[in-house]
This record gives structure tokens, C-alpha cells and sequence, in this order.
């Protein structure tokens, strides 16, 4: 390009760089480095650190506490994820129809997601409370005995997932919402026109065209589901019995209540793996169902 | 014909309604709960409408926790950070558009990269740096992580590089520099991406729960989530108190979605953020 040359150029760069690049190592470049050595290590913040080689890693494998918190992990991807999915596709079909007054119901769907986890596990801990709240009141409505909820072991992570499925609805209706957009009325028009029923016009139009944005929800959904925490720290903080331990959870305990830094980086380091082995996964296998051609 | 398509859509908004009803009704719930009586939360069936309806949960919520000030302190965090963090995004993604140099596509990807770890793995660490500089219960510990992100530089570079070079160059003929033309002219032709970057900055900033958790244990430097937290320490079963804390918490949010609903849900649409 025309214009800066020589130190005036470099002193163009450092003014526009410098300041993100002093920030971005100090407290993203360097953490990420420093979590990787610390994970090879035994530190309790007051002592000096021991190295420990593989030995965290390998304890991470045998920790009966962190398999149960990666099966609860698990069990939370597996309740939630497939019902929010078609939920919210389910009523972005709807609202796609181009009824009057769809701008108010977007806008109501919205508003879970705007208030934070915080607020929707405290309004949820007391819809859920087995005795006064309003979903064992509407259950027995309907002659339904509402289970503990929270507080029973058995029941405690569906009140999590269901919490989490109504918070994250309005969300993913919006993308999918905007993805329906995208497809063009003549495919529709043309399919009317040779007789093709409501089933079909979704199954062999509507899902096919779809796909680039269900990929997209489900990579972006799995990566923050495999993060659960907030919801399951007021909510239950793992309980009851250790119940709905998941693995973010046993990385806060074990940092900042048993103060054990080494282990827990190493434990935060599997669960990026595993994210990244997801992703990656999900990557290659997008060829056979992902349609990108208009 | 005519029949059957009325048909329908009367179906289809009775299905709307129903949703709407399920995201309204635990708001409503909350409502309520905040306005009774402590006997009163404990009647089955639940009165929808209290018999008795006082204001007495907010005045002890207010009175016992400095509602206020972890009100301030949410906005106060987010309102910088963010304003920051825009700026600080913009003007690497610029350097990272437009600006040639040594090493600017592997550094590019090494920012990339970061995108790829999940906050957790930086915690302890950064923890121990902030310990490090004795900044534990301080405001800067709260703001100062949220101000460099990787996928904001990342939104803002994809901005610039759309932006057509001829603009630029005009102004090169004139004599100006890259800063001069940063301020001058980019700056405003980047509003609509600064609003998005700023919204989804805003909105993780001010729900935000495991940084401030980890890094805040006084009441002083406390914000809203944390707060939230914290009185259910203090009110374990007090579902009336507990209700009334929920609702000053997600108020000013909401009455801020209100006007803005149709930026943030487009902004959210073509980014895919939370």
C-alpha cells in the first residue's frame, strides 16, 4: 500500500496492535500456556510446585468421581440437546408461516435468553421445589404426583435439562428461524404444484436445506452443553449424592475448594480434548448429511 | 377451502400461545412469589393473585444485601469492559485486514486458536496471575479479562475486509495515515458490527458467573449473579425474599430489551453468540 514506511510503519502497527496483543497474552495466551505446565504438576497455591508428569492425567482416567461427572455430562447432552433441537425447530416452522403479530411471540421466546443463568435457576429452583412449586401443583392437575425434583437423586438432572431446554428455546428457534427464511418459496411452489404432501415438502425440501444451520446449532449447543456449570452450580451444586456432577463443576471444586491446580488444569485439558474430538468428529461426518449447495 | 385454512392457523397460534404461556407464566410466577407473604408461599394449591399483597420482600432484600451496589457493579463491569473491548477489537482487526506485516497470518491463526479452548482451561491460572498481582476484590480483576477477545478482533477483521480499499486509498492520495483514516473513516463506517460486538459483550459481561465467583468473595465488589447467588445463602427457604432479589436482578435487563429486542435478536442471528 501507498503511505507508511520504515519505523513509521512499525509504529502504526504496535499502536493499533499493541494493546490487544498485551491483553490477548497476559490473560488468554499465557493462561492457556501456563494451565498446560501446571497440568504436568502437584500445586496448592501456597507450596512449591512438584512436577508430576503424566500422573494427573492418568488419575483423571481412573477418578471414579470424574466418570460419574462425564456420565451426568453425557446424560445432560443426551436429554437436552435432541428435545431443544426439534422444540425450537418445531416452533420455527410455526412462525414461519407468516402469521400476524409473529414479531411479539419472537420477541416473548426471547426473553429466557436474555436473563442470566443466575436469575432462570432461581426462578426454576422454586418452580421445581416438590412441595409449593407450580410444576408439581400443574402436575397434580392432572392427577400427577410430582416427583422431588432436586432433591431426589433419580429426578434432579431432568430438572436441570428441563431448565436448560426452556432457557435456550428462543435462541435456536431465532437461528433456525433465519435459516427457514433462507429457502427460496419457488422449491415449495413447484413441489405444490406436482402434488407432494405437507410430510414430504418437509422431509425431502424443508430438512435437506435446513441442514447447514442444524449443523451449526449442534456444534455450537454440544460445545457449550459439554461446558455446563452455571445452572447446575444453583441449582443442585452437584447434588444430591453427587447426582448431577458434571465435569466443569469438578474443575471449580477441585481449583477452588480443595485447591488442587495441577489436577484440575489437567481435568480442563481433557474436556478440551474431548470437545475438540467432538467437533473434529462432527467436521468429517458433515459431508454425508450437510447440504450446502443452493 | 377456506374453511381448512383458518383451521390451521388457528392451530398454529394456539401452538404459539401455549409457548408463550410456558416462557411467560415462571416470570409471572416470580412476580408473584416477590409480592406474598412468607405463610403465603407455603398455601397449596398457590394463590396466582396474593390475598395479601406487600412490598415487604424488596425493602428486607435491599436492606440486608446492598442490591444497589451490585446493581452498580454489573453495570459499571459491563459498561467498560465492553467499551474497551470494542475499541481494543477494532483497531487489531484493522491492523489484521488492512495493515501488511512480518507474521501477521500466523499470529492471526494463533488468535484463531485460542477461540478453540474453553474458558475453563485459563481459570486457574489467570486466578493465580490476578493473586499474583493482588488484585483479588478489585474491579480491574472483574473487567480487565473481558476486555481482549479473539472472537470479536475475529468479527471485527471479517468487517474490514469487506469494507471496499478504494475508500482508503483517496484518503492515501491526500496523505493521510492508516491512524487518521482509522478514526476518520472506518470508525464510522463500523457502527453496525461495534453495536453487535457491543451487545454480545454487554450481555456475557453482565450475566457472567464463574469469573467474578472465582475472583470476588466481598460484597463490595460483588455483581448482580454473584449477589443473586449469595442470598441464597442468607434466605436458604424464603422463596417470597429469594423472588423479589430475582426480580430486581433481571428488571433493568429486561426493560433494556424492550427497545432493543430487534437489534439484539438480529445481532445473535448472524453470529450465533450467546
Amino acid at each position: 500500500m501507498v503511505g507508511n514506511k520504515g519505523i513509521k510503519k512499525y509504529l502504526t502497527i504496535a499502536f493499533f496492535l499493541l494493546p490487544s496483543l498485551v491483553g490477548m497474552l497476559i490473560f488468554v495466551i499465557i493462561p492457556i500456556i501456563a494451565s498446560f505446565v501446571l497440568s504436568f504438576s502437584k500445586w496448592d497455591l501456597i507450596g512449591d510446585i512438584k512436577w508430576v508428569g503424566f500422573s494427573n492425567y492418568i488419575k483423571v482416567f481412573n477418578d471414579p468421581t470424574i466418570r460419574e461427572a462425564f456420565k451426568h455430562t453425557l446424560v445432560f447432552i443426551a436429554g437436552y440437546l435432541p428435545l431443544v433441537l426439534s422444540i425450537s425447530l418445531g416452533l420455527a416452522l410455526v412462525m414461519n408461516k407468516k402469521l400476524k403479530g409473529i414479531v411479539v411471540f419472537r420477541a416473548l421466546y426471547f426473553i429466557p435468553v436474555i436473563s442470566s443463568w443466575v436469575a432462570v435457576s432461581m426462578i426454576w429452583k422454586w418452580l421445581l421445589n416438590p412441595e409449593y412449586g407450580l410444576i408439581n401443583y400443574l402436575l397434580s392437575l392432572i392427577g400427577i404426583l410430582g416427583p422431588g425434583w432436586l432433591q431426589d437423586p433419580k429426578w434432579a438432572m431432568a430438572g436441570v435439562i428441563m431448565t436448560s431446554i426452556w432457557k435456550d428455546i428462543g435462541f435456536i428457534m431465532v437461528i433456525y428461524l433465519a435459516g427457514l427464511q433462507e429457502i427460496p418459496d419457488h422449491y415449495y411452489e413447484a413441489a405444490s404444484i406436482d402434488g407432494v404432501n405437507r410430510w414430504q415438502k418437509f422431509w425431502y425440501i424443508t430438512w435437506p436445506l435446513l441442514s447447514p444451520t442444524t449443523f451449526f446449532v449442534i456444534t455450537i449447543s454440544l460445545i457449550n452443553s459439554f461446558q455446563v456449570f452455571d445452572q447446575v452450580w444453583i441449582m443442585t451444586a452437584g447434588g444430591p449424592a453427587g447426582a448431577t456432577s458434571v465435569l466443569v463443576e469438578q474443575i471449580y471444586r477441585n481449583a477452588f475448594s480443595y485447591y488442587k491446580m495441577g489436577y484440575a488444569s489437567a481435568i480442563s485439558w481433557v474436556l478440551f480434548a474431548l470437545i475438540f474430538t467432538v467437533t473434529v468428529i462432527q467436521n468429517k461426518f458433515q459431508k454425508k448429511w450437510v447440504n450446502y449447495d443452493e | 377451502m377456506m374453511n381448512k385454512s383458518r383451521f390451521k392457523k388457528l392451530i398454529f397460534y394456539v401452538i404459539l400461545i401455549l409457548g408463550s404461556v410456558a416462557m411467560l407464566l415462571p416470570f409471572l410466577w416470580m412476580l408473584s412469589t416477590s409480592l406474598k407473604t412468607s405463610d403465603a408461599t407455603m398455601i397449596f394449591p398457590p394463590e396466582w393473585i396474593p390475598k395479601e399483597i406487600t412490598l415487604d420482600n424488596y425493602k428486607e432484600v435491599t436492606t440486608a444485601m446492598p442490591m444497589g451496589r451490585f446493581f452498580l457493579n454489573s453495570i459499571f463491569v459491563a459498561l467498560t469492559s465492553t467499551f474497551f473491548q470494542v475499541f481494543i477489537c477494532a483497531m487489531a482487526g484493522y491492523a489484521f485486514a488492512r495493515i501488511d506485516f512480518k507474521g501477521r497470518e500466523v499470529l492471526f491463526y494463533i488468535y484463531l486458536g485460542t477461540l478453540m479452548v474453553p474458558s475453563q482451561v485459563t481459570l486457574t491460572p489467570l486466578f493465580i496471575i490476578m493473586n499474583l498481582f493482588k488484585w483479588t476484590n478489585t474491579y480491574q480483576a472483574l473487567i480487565l479479562p473481558g476486555m481482549f477477545s479473539a472472537f470479536g478482533t475475529f468479527l471485527m477483521r471479517q468487517f474490514f475486509k469487506g469494507i471496499p480499499k478504494s475508500l482508503e486509498e483517496a484518503a492515501f492520495m491526500d496523505g493521510a495515515g492508516y491512524i487518521t483514516i482509522f478514526f476518520k473513516i472506518i470508525i464510522h463506517l463500523a457502527k453496525p458490527v461495534f453495536a453487535t460486538l457491543w451487545i454480545f459483550g454487554f450481555m456475557a459481561s453482565w450475566n457472567n458467573f464463574l469469573w467474578p465467583l472465582i475472583i470476588t468473595s466481598d460484597t463490595t465488589h460483588m455483581t448482580l449473579p454473584l449477589g443473586l447467588a449469595a442470598l441464597q445463602g442468607r434466605w436458604t427457604t424464603d422463596w417470597n425474599v429469594l423472588m423479589a432479589g430475582t426480580m430486581i436482578s433481571i428488571f433493568p435487563i429486561l426493560f433494556v430489551y424492550i427497545f432493543t429486542q430487534k437489534y439484539i435478536i438480529k445481532g445473535m442471528t448472524h453470529t450465533g453468540l450467546k
